[in-house]
């Protein structure tokens, strides 16, 4: 890395080379069996340099190829964009534990014990379902170096749990599932399994769904299928600058319901998504997003924040690859205090979501969504009677946030980039058949 | 000699060395370049390299996989596959035989995206990029390109020995209107298999998406309910991939009983106009190859014939499994990844109908164009159109926001009844399965004409 940097700096006027590597042994069940044991090992160091005032960029995973990495980025900041940023010098990090040695010391044996048991417990419910399970550990690490002296370093551990379940009776089909990821070894298959056997029960009856508005309750996973994509895309500082989002020009507005308070936050401890800096080396910060319905803060990378006249909040994310990029660590939504069988028991006639297929196809930037309820209830008189299905849901989040009847006091983290309480809303459009 | 193809020599006598049912190795060598534009100004631009490979062993049943682009110690990744797969094995391996194939393909440098100059590439993003800007209300742009230039090498303990390389290009192009707190935006996405001059030229496309996405300000949303609509080409397409494609990949229907009976050969599914079929056989789209990645001759597979289920798609594990033939259709993504059983070009063959014929006697319907993407839990699927029209007394009327179609396979495929002469492949966007995405393929199909299909709406 560093001879890297050295060649680079010889071309240019400022420089940054990010190195990650990452070591992954993911065990996987299908149809109920063993069926694959893998080991995954991958490196990849970035090149980013600053040449005449324009951005440069390229990428390799042979880490012994400098020359051609160095020219290659050169090539590109011939046409790169201006650089309006500087790079951070040495700087001192906050100490969040992402790496826990025990997640490496987990055998392989033991991870098998574990996709058994999960896959056993679910067959033991219901006998006939097939189930396809995964348990993966990962080790990573990152480091960074940049001509202001900039470094960081860190590794971090990261290991999931996850079953999906198939029961197919006929041509009806039901899809359950649940996955759970920390940078702890995650030993307890009952907290997975516990979700799953919750789903089977519920959609054990069958109900029909009106065509018509009804009132809803979003289980967490059902908030995280159908809602928070277009949040994420409107909070994010380019969009913002850009002038797409539809909250860019709200700062400090009351947009949401005066119940809604959301975070980004890359700082809780063993989380996978915490990290002590983003990929730029800017020190991690949980960021308040909404603060009781009003828009508090966007999120930034340092070019971005350059461009808009702020500060990093430190999301520079790498996706795929490519340069650094605003990009939200974890959304938080803070609990209320409504219990789910409270919002369950207060519903005449509605539904309950648990998961929306196809939500995320469509008009994200304005907020407008539409998809077909996966896995979703029906409410009668207070009491979830069964399980809905060819019943598709539409309707625009800036219009339900505005109006939650009950934000939950039970909170959960789904898909690892998200914790939310279920939210509970007076009307939506239902359209069935 | 490249580097991967002299590990590839000595990795060739390793695989035969060891206790396994059987064992593949693939090696990869790739190039690409991407330039994204975000409003006005250019946005990112890089260039990026990548070597690596993998080694799949099957023993007893079980497989055993490792990836690296470390390429040191192959012995010791083989021995790890083996291995893993001994451990995890306990009944009896089953892979449809092939014939073991030693083949070089041709290298294509002459359709090689990559090393077109970056300057060219960003003048004709440039002129897009103009293009869009000039359209009045128009708020932002967004553009993504993006190619790349393989080689892979295949073989395996059988003996084959394989050569491919392959190209490809994307572009995705969105434009987004706003006009007081409201936002709405049109895209247009394109893809080849590597032939730059395919996404030249689009000029008069990409005003008319600029300006869809102004007229899309003014649009009423659709009523939810269910309507007779008509698709074009390019959502037909992505109504083929994920309506039924999904489906007849093997991977979910083998060791599942109740859906192999579900999926029983001679089903109904359709009317007897109704022919669907992935073809990897078809020449330059993004879908096609000559072998798949387990060395596998490419081929032609009709879906449904005449209405009924007549095939499906293979992995030489499924194929013996289920005691058909292999049909070359295991692909993985690269070499991170096993190849698991995917579609290629997958398209409805064309029908008689005009499209005036289709429209003709639809008293209140909607016609949906263009694609914004789709998805699938096998019964159920959603895709959603970029483009929407009110079809009213057999013509098309006013303009409507995106709409989002759903339908459950088992019925929604009985109410296609009506099937155009128009067939159009599309190679915009991407397949994902498995964690394994963006999978360059192509969809296509005439005009079709779908009765009682939901929409979702206000």
């Amino acid at each position: 890395m560093e001879q890297i940097l050295a060649q680079a700096k010889r071309v240019a006027e400022e420089a940054e080379v990010f190195m990650v590597s990452a070591e992954e042994a993911p065990v996987q069940f299908e149809a109920n069996r063993l069926k694959h044991i893998q080991s995954k090992q991958s490196s990849c160091v970035a090149l980013r340099i600053i040449r005449d005032g324009k951005m440069g960029y390229a990428t390799t995973t042979e880490l012994g190829d400098s020359q051609n990495l160095v020219n290659a980025a050169l090539e590109t900041a011939q046409f790169g964009m201006i650089a309006k940023f500087e790079l951070p010098s040495l700087t001192r990090y906050p100490e969040i534990e992402v790496f826990d040695p025990r997640v490496e010391s987990v055998s392989i044996e033991e991870m098998i014990k574990l996709g058994q048991e999960l896959i056993a417990t679910v067959r033991g419910h219901t006998p006939d379902i097939v189930c396809e399970a995964g348990v993966n550990k990962e080790i990573i690490s990152v480091h960074i170096i940049n001509s202001r002296g900039g470094q960081a370093n860190y590794r971090q551990s990261v290991f999931s749990l996850g079953i999906e379940g198939h029961l197919i009776r006929d041509t009806d089909m039901l899809f359950v599932g649940e996955v759970q990821s920390s940078c702890h070894p995650l030993l307890e298959p009952k907290a997975v399994t516990g979700e799953v056997l919750q789903q089977l029960e519920l959609a054990k009856n069958r109900a029909s769904a009106p065509s018509k508005p009804l009132p809803v309750v979003f289980t967490p996973r059902g908030v995280a299928s159908a809602l928070i994509l277009p949040l994420m895309v409107a909070f994010n500082g380019k969009i913002v600058l850009e002038g797409a989002s539809p909250i860019g020009n709200r700062l400090g507005q009351p947009v949401f319901d005066e119940k809604l308070w959301l975070w980004d936050d890359s700082t809780i401890a063993y989380r996978p998504e915490s990290r002590p800096c983003d990929d730029e080396g800017i020190p991690s910060q949980r960021t308040p997003l909404i603060e009781q319905g009003r828009v508090a803060n966007f999120l930034y990378d340092l070019q971005t924040a350059a461009l808009a006249h702020t500060r990093s909040t430190g999301n520079g994310t790498r996706t795929g690859g490519g340069l650094p990029t605003p990009s939200p660590s974890a959304f938080i939504i803070k609990p209320g205090d409504t219990t789910f069988d409270e919002m369950v028991s207060d519903i005449k006639e509605g539904l309950v979501i648990e998961q929306l297929m196809g939500a995320e196809q469509g008009n994200i930037l304005g907020g407008d969504f539409s998809g077909n309820v996966l896995l979703g209830y029906k409410v009668e008189n207070g009491k979830i009677v069964g399980r809905v299905k060819n019943t598709i849901v539409s309707g625009n989040i800036y219009q339900l946030l505005k109006q939650i009847i009950a934000i939950g006091s039970e909170t959960k983290w789904v898909g690892g980039f998200i914790q939310t309480p279920p939210l509970y809303y007076p009307t939506l459009s239902v359209a069935s058949k | 000699m490249t580097d991967i193809q002299a590990i590839a020599h000595q990795l060739a006598e390793v695989l035969t060395q060891y206790s396994a049912d059987y064992i593949e190795a693939r090696l990869e060598e790739s190039q690409s370049s991407h330039i994204t534009y975000r409003g006005r100004e250019l946005d990112s631009i890089g260039r990026a390299s990548a070597t690596g490979g993998n080694v799949r062993a099957m023993v007893k049943g079980a497989w055993g996989f490792v990836s690296f682009n470390n390429l040191n110690d192959l012995r010791g990744r083989v021995e790890l596959a083996v291995k893993q797969a001994q451990f995890a094995g306990n009944e009896e391996s089953q892979l449809a035989p092939v014939e073991p194939v030693v083949d070089i393909l041709p290298t294509e440098p002459d359709k090689n995206p990559v090393v077109i100059p970056l300057a060219d590439k960003k003048q004709l993003l440039d002129e897009y990029n103009d293009i869009i800007w000039r359209t009045p209300k128009l708020q932002t742009s967004m553009i993504g390109y993006g190619d790349s230039y393989k080689k892979v090498i295949f073989l395996n303990s059988l003996g084959s020995y394989i050569e491919q390389d392959r190209a490809d290009v994307t572009l995705r192009l969105t434009a987004v209107a706003t006009a007081d707190h409201e936002v709405q935006q049109a895209v247009l996405s394109l893809g080849s298999r590597g032939d730059f001059s395919l996404i030249q030229g689009l000029h008069q496309p990409v005003e008319q998406m600029a300006e869809h996405a102004v007229e899309l300000l003014s649009a009423p949303q659709v009523k939810g309910g269910e309507y007779t609509v008509v698709l074009d080409p390019i959502l037909a397409g992505v109504f083929a991939h994920e309506a039924f494609g999904h489906l007849s990949e093997s991977d979910f229907v083998y060791e599942n009983d109740r859906l192999r009976e579900i999926m029983t050969l001679g089903r109904r599914f359709g009317s007897s106009q109704l022919n669907i079929v992935d073809n990897a056989t078809m020449p330059g789209l993004r879908g096609s190859y000559k072998y798949d990645d387990e060395g596998v001759p490419a081929t032609k597979t009709y879906l449904i014939g005449e209405g009924k289920l007549v095939g499906r798609l293979h992995s030489r594990e499924t194929a013996a499994k289920m005691k058909e033939k292999p049909t070359g259709n295991a692909r993985a993504i690269n070499y991170h990844y096993p190849p698991i059983v995917r579609m290629t070009n997958t398209y409805i063959e064309p029908g008689s109908a005009s499209f005036e014929e289709l429209i003709g006697d639809i008293k209140e319907g909607i016609y949906v164009k263009n694609w914004y993407g789709g998805t699938t839990s096998m019964e159920m699927f959603t895709f959603s159109a970029g483009e929407a029209y009110m079809i009213r007394h057999g013509k098309l009327a006013e303009p409507l926001r995106a709409v989002v179609l759903t339908g459950n396979v088992f019925t929604t495929l009985m109410n296609i009844d009506g099937i155009g002469n128009d067939l159009k492949m599309n190679q915009g966007g991407g397949c994902g399965k498995g964690g394994q995405v963006p999978l360059p393929v192509a969809n296509g199909s005439p005009h079709i004409r779908i009765r009682h299909c939901l929409v979702g709406g206000r």
